[in-house]
């Protein structure tokens, strides 16, 4: 067959015809042949037809009436999509083939291009087409003498650009962090409140720094098979918010994380709370920003446990009581190495962009076996460390009730060996992963209510 | 109102999809399948900005092509047209036109539709969106599929195709 010349459409490039487009063209009931009639109008009329893989070629069955051109090019297509009553579309899939016929039914192709879910979900297909929305775009506003960018309305564009939903994962070491407090007898409910506010700006800027950096090291925009879990809020890959937008909005939470925090600082006059409060900015903002770009040199799942465990937990601790203390500090491993956890997982359907990037995570750095089992081994010593802290006398035994969530570790472990190169059926295995730690989070405040009810009433 | 022939308006109402087909820069045809959806009169298609190729060359050469067949949606009926015409694209306001020109005829043919713009925040690109408006000029129509057969040529009076 002819070699071309490659040639783009969207995102799928086309190439040169093989015997599988041609086998694949075979799987139609018909296909619609395409030409541009003298009148320089297109044309299509719908055929029978034969395929000769080996020879590559397809036997047109001559249109009455219409004969198919031999002094330029053709187009034949197959095209299929299967509709389910009140879904939608499934099966979709289409094939078309360039050339020309010799006598107006042999038609020898030089060019297929096409496009089947199986093969490149729907959802990837539109992330490989982002670049094509943002160029049209483009074209478009200076056609209009205007700027014409997409939108989202207000509530949703907010919830997608600071990634709202994440949020549990800093209700749960803050609101342990306010428990294990409440069992020492402090609590106090409008710091606590006040904690968990600021706590939430803080997480919030962090989720807005990482896109800016994400997007600026080209990680998002090479990213093709995001998740609702993975490959960060978009909204710049997007352009629905310019950099600059997200930039303002990253100072804006920040500063009102750092007010409040400071407020705290100056209620409790713990400077401990003070330097705890600068580690989690500190560490927050190196996660993805240079110099340090944590997440980029491996780091980023120590970076994260470290915030959302101990930082997170014992801040909430020392807001109360205004001293550290071995129990929330133990007990802080537990929510920081499942929230660690919840990146690591949500890194593998991103290893190949954040690779290319140069974002050197552990899935990109390691095997997929040892990832596997790095899974496992860090989900074990989240529950250890519950066992042994009970064992040593440091956490209260109802804790142990934590221990339920076992199978769910279990679960996620299978589910990452089973979907590990596949981003969309993962997706289902990374929300188990975030149900794991709230539901951890959860057995261990009701533990610590226990504790407070028990040493009320004996 | 329009002119086409009764059993095209019908395969227009209630075929799933169509191939359009329109002229690329290099001046080959390229087909794109797509839902059509009919006023009456006019017939719409709709393209995402992210597959927005077929959007500039229909900028560039407005003169398009629609086959239809839907065996399926046709409950067995082998009809098959294709009808010629002008395109226009619809694009000033790329998240709003859409839904103000065509939703109503989008909803009617494909329900389903209102549990994705529920999800819109998940696509927001998906969602802008560019409508092609094609006014009919020339349809061909094959009873039962016998495209071995010449076809029925009825074109637009003369009022309409100006």
């Amino acid at each position: 067959m002819t070699t071309t010349a490659p040639m783009r459409s969207g995102s799928i490039p086309a190439h040169d015809p093989t015997a599988a487009d041609l086998e694949k063209l075979a799987t139609y009931p018909h296909a619609i042949v395409s030409w541009v009639d003298d009148a320089g109008y297109p044309t299509s009329v719908a055929t029978s037809f034969e395929v000769d893989a080996e020879a590559g070629t397809v036997s047109l069955a001559a249109p009455g009436g219409m004969p198919i051109p031999t002094d330029r090019e053709v187009n034949v297509m197959g095209s299929h999509i299967h509709p389910q009553p009140g879904i939608g579309y499934d099966e979709r899939r289409y094939i078309q083939l360039w050339g020309r016929t010799s006598d107006g039914t042999t038609f020898t192709p030089v060019r297929a291009w096409g496009w089947d879910e199986t093969e490149v979900p729907f959802f990837e297909y539109s992330e490989r087409s982002v670049p094509q929305s943002r160029r049209y775009l483009a074209q478009l506003s200076k056609e209009k003498g205007r700027t014409i960018r997409p939108r989202l309305s207000p509530f949703w564009l907010a919830l997608r650009t600071t990634r709202l939903p994440f949020l549990s994962a800093t209700a749960v070491p803050v609101l342990l962090g306010i428990a294990v407090a409440a069992t020492d007898g402090a609590f106090t409910w409008w710091t606590a409140l006040l904690t968990l506010i600021g706590g939430s700006f803080a997480h919030l800027a962090i989720n807005v720094t990482n896109d800016i950096f994400d997007t600026l090291s080209g990680a998002d925009d090479a990213n093709t098979t995001p998740t609702q879990f993975s490959g960060g809020s978009r909204v710049a890959v997007y352009d629905l918010v310019s950099i600059r937008g997200l930039s303002q909005l990253a100072v804006a939470l920040f500063g009102a994380a750092a007010l409040i925090g400071l407020l705290l600082v100056a209620v409790t006059g713990s400077l401990t709370l003070l330097w705890i409060g600068i580690a989690g900015i500190v560490v927050g903002v190196a996660y993805t920003a240079p110099p340090l770009k944590l997440v980029y040199r491996g780091l980023g799942e120590f970076a994260v446990a470290l915030g959302f465990g101990p930082i997170m937990l014992l801040g909430a601790y020392v807001v109360q009581t205004g001293r550290i203390a071995i129990e929330p500090l133990v007990l802080s491993l537990v929510p920081g190495i499942l929230i660690a956890l919840i990146l690591y997982v949500n890194e593998i359907p991103d290893r190949r962009s954040d690779a290319e990037a140069g974002k050197r995570t552990l899935p990109v750095r390691l095997a997929p076996s040892t990832v596997q089992t790095g899974y496992l081994v860090g989900a074990i010593a989240a529950f250890a460390v519950i066992v042994i802290g009970v064992a040593a006398g440091v956490l209260p035994w109802p804790t142990l009730i934590a221990l339920a969530a076992v199978p769910i570790a279990l679960r996620v472990h299978q589910g990452i060996k089973v979907h590990y190169d596949s981003p969309y059926t993962l997706m289902a295995v990374m929300g188990t992963n975030v149900n794991l730690n709230l539901v951890v989070g959860g057995l261990l405040l009701v533990a610590y209510v226990l504790t407070i009810v028990v040493a009320l009433f004996v | 109102m329009g002119w086409l022939p009764e059993p095209i308006e019908r395969l227009l109402e209630v075929a799933l999809v169509g191939e359009l087909t329109v002229v690329g820069r290099d001046g080959r045809p390229i087909t794109h399948p797509l839902i059509p959806l009919y006023d009456g009169e006019k017939i719409y298609l709709h393209s995402s900005t992210l597959f927005s190729k077929k959007l500039e060359h229909i900028k560039r050469d407005p003169r398009v092509s629609l086959a239809l067949t839907d065996p399926v949606a046709m409950k067995g009926n082998l009809d098959r047209a294709t009808i010629q015409g002008t395109a226009r694209i619809i694009e000033d306001d790329p998240h709003a036109d859409w839904e103000r020109l065509i939703l109503d005829l989008w909803q009617r043919k494909e329900p389903a539709i209102n549990d994705f713009l529920k999800a819109r925040v998940a696509l927001p690109l998906f969602f802008e969106r560019a409508v092609i408006e094609i006014t009919p000029e020339r349809a061909l129509f094959w009873a039962d599929g016998r495209t071995d057969q010449p076809p029925v040529e009825t074109r637009a009076p003369r009022s309409v195709a100006a």
